[in-house]
């Protein structure tokens, strides 16, 4: 079994692989020097010209790229096309509150959708299928992603967006969805839903494909098993495209990188040093097709373990693993980016104490977040109405910064944890 | 005439209420009256002490939030029917009644009700008019 939406690329020789990778990079890599002045400023700092960039060979002499240059670049000072020439921007949660913000052209589109298509294609989808899209639509990158893979592959495409699981199951079982794309947690949620109403006979599911978050093998068993299908993970990251930038295969075993779009490297860290495939590192990513918002040499801070060896479905693409942690303190809760240094900010803004705890776990598969904040004589009131009246000013302040909800609990002064060096912050209780 | 109210937060938690309850027996505060009111994660408790300085000063030394509020303490007869008179008297001058809480003492014949307005002063007006008997500071102190 080969199922691929471009067999000629996804299967391709690994030298026609490099021979894309070298072309394209240097491409690139000439693109941004001549049209991105930050990117022109920062080679020139260490003294290298577009044409010192002959070959993948030489990638390893670019400068890393990370989350705190596209905070100094934005909105628009990492943008390589005229504006007239940008169709759609995207966006996702920075570290300190400031987005970051992606725009596409209709090339970049295209690209994006083929890897999407791609993907739902590996997992087994035609243009007979109906993909049932409940990723959120709008600037996260999910749902436009898939709802676009879809559009390009022909298959029938449910906008769902996220949420209202009714609706969700009405329409599976009235139109017969066939794939579902989600996060991995609504995936487990929608099942366990359906199992409780007996609704396994109504459901025509054969596929799923999970990402934006992080899971784990028992996870994927308990969905398949529930919903009867085949449950894939997904890659991908704002900065890069959005979903489809590393996909599954039947077989499972790691997600193929789309490698004539984007090159894959894993790094130490700490020295920024190249970490041969097999081995775990930080992955960075080399967009080489993109015309709006190419990113060289970015840092993912995803810890991960590239594999070089053939796989049997027939693809040639290297494969990554899932992530296995992260090289900052980003959080990803219900697939959405969580900074710990958002949730100061917030804290800061409504005048509470910047000494708090986040306590992330993990109930029937879905992701809660708990932030514990030691109250002050000033919140304080002796009326319960007040105090809680606080209390949901401060969450309604932390969800449109983070876009989620986040449990907020007050808890008396002095009884957080200090300590001499770095504070632990962070409790993450996900078993994943 | 007020008296003071002290409301401390305390997490609703096993042994918050007995390290409280600790504090003021090694400092020797009596508490007259108790209240506490909370939600799943926290409580406020509200008391009435002898000796509002020392407490003050004591939970500031042992790091607890608090607020000192002032509420009224009206006296009335321990019998069926006493609570409605002072209830009418704020309905009538449409005073909106917060929360409120009572105590007794062994020695009268009396019933304490300690109550919550966000305007004390006018409370304070309309019950002296209605007759009604408010306890000061220094006669809690004295109890």
């Amino acid at each position: 079994m080969n199922n691929c939406y471009q067999p000629d690329i996804e299967t391709a020789p690994r030298e026609q692989i490099k021979a894309w990778q070298d072309e394209r990079l240097v491409r690139t890599v000439k693109h941004v020097y001549d049209h991105v002045e930050y990117y022109r400023n920062k080679m020139k700092a260490i003294g290298l010209e577009p044409g010192d960039i002959k070959s993948t060979e030489d990638l390893y002499k670019l400068p890393f790229m990370s989350k705190d240059d596209l905070r100094e670049a934005y909105p628009y000072g990492l943008l390589a096309m005229p504006l007239k020439d940008c169709v759609r921007i995207q966006s996702t949660s920075g570290t300190t509150g400031k987005r970051v913000v992606a725009f596409y052209t209709q090339n970049d589109i295209d690209m994006w959708d083929e890897c999407c298509a791609r993907a739902l294609v590996a997992a087994g989808a035609t243009p007979e299928d109906v993909v049932h899209v409940s990723y959120g639509y709008g600037l996260f990158t999910g749902g436009a992603g898939f709802n676009g893979g879809s559009h390009k592959l022909g298959s029938l495409t449910l906008p769902m967006s996220s949420g209202n699981t009714d609706r969700q199951i009405q329409f599976m079982t009235d139109l017969h969805s066939t794939i579902l794309c989600c996060t991995p947690s609504y995936a487990a949620y929608l099942a366990e839903t359906i199992c409780e109403r007996g609704l396994q006979d109504q459901i025509d599911l054969k596929a799923g494909i999970f990402g934006a978050e992080a899971w784990s093998e028992e996870m994927r068993h308990d969905i398949e098993d529930k919903l009867g299908i085949k449950a894939y993970d997904i890659y991908g990251l704002t900065e890069i495209s959005g979903p489809g930038v590393s996909y599954e295969c039947q077989e499972q075993d790691g997600m193929h990188i789309n490698e004539d779009n984007f090159i894959a490297e894993t790094i130490d860290p700490k020295t920024g040093k190249p970490v041969p495939d097999g081995e775990k590192g930080e992955l960075v990513f080399t967009s080489i097709t993109k015309e709006a918002f190419p990113l060289i040499r970015y840092r993912t801070k995803d810890i991960c373990i590239l594999n070089n060896e053939p796989c049997a479905c027939g693809r040639t693409f290297k494969r990554m693993s899932k992530p296995l942690g992260r090289s900052d303190d980003m959080l990803i809760v219900k697939g959405v980016n969580v900074f710990p240094s958002q949730i100061e900010t917030v804290l800061m803004n409504e005048g509470y104490p910047a000494n708090y705890l986040i306590t992330v776990t993990r109930e029937n598969n879905s992701d809660k977040i708990e932030l514990q904040v030691e109250i002050t004589n000033e919140m304080f009131s002796d009326e319960l109405s007040e105090v809680s009246k606080r209390e949901k000013k401060l969450v309604n302040a932390l969800k449109s910064m983070l876009g989620i909800y986040v449990d907020v609990r007050l808890v008396a002064p002095k009884t957080i944890e200090r300590s001499e060096g770095k504070a632990k912050r962070v409790i993450d209780k996900r078993n994943i | 005439m007020e008296v003071k109210q002290i409301s401390v937060f305390l997490e609703n938690k096993p042994g918050m209420l007995t390290e409280f309850a600790k504090i003021l027996q090694k400092n020797d505060i009596s508490m007259k009256a108790l209240c506490l009111a909370e939600t799943p994660e926290y409580g406020v408790l509200r008391i009435i002490v002898d000796d509002n300085y020392k407490i003050a000063t004591v939970l500031k030394d042992e790091g607890y939030v608090y607020r000192v509020t002032p509420v009224l303490a009206a006296v009335i007869p321990d019998k069926p029917g006493s609570l409605v008179k002072i209830l009418d008297v704020l309905a009538a001058n449409d005073i909106n009644l917060e929360y409120t809480y009572a105590f007794i003492t062994r020695e009268k014949d009396e019933a304490y009700i300690i109550i919550r307005v966000q305007d004390t002063e006018k409370a304070n007006k309309v019950f002296r008019e209605a007759g009604i008997k408010l306890l000061s500071q220094d006669e809690i102190d004295k109890m």
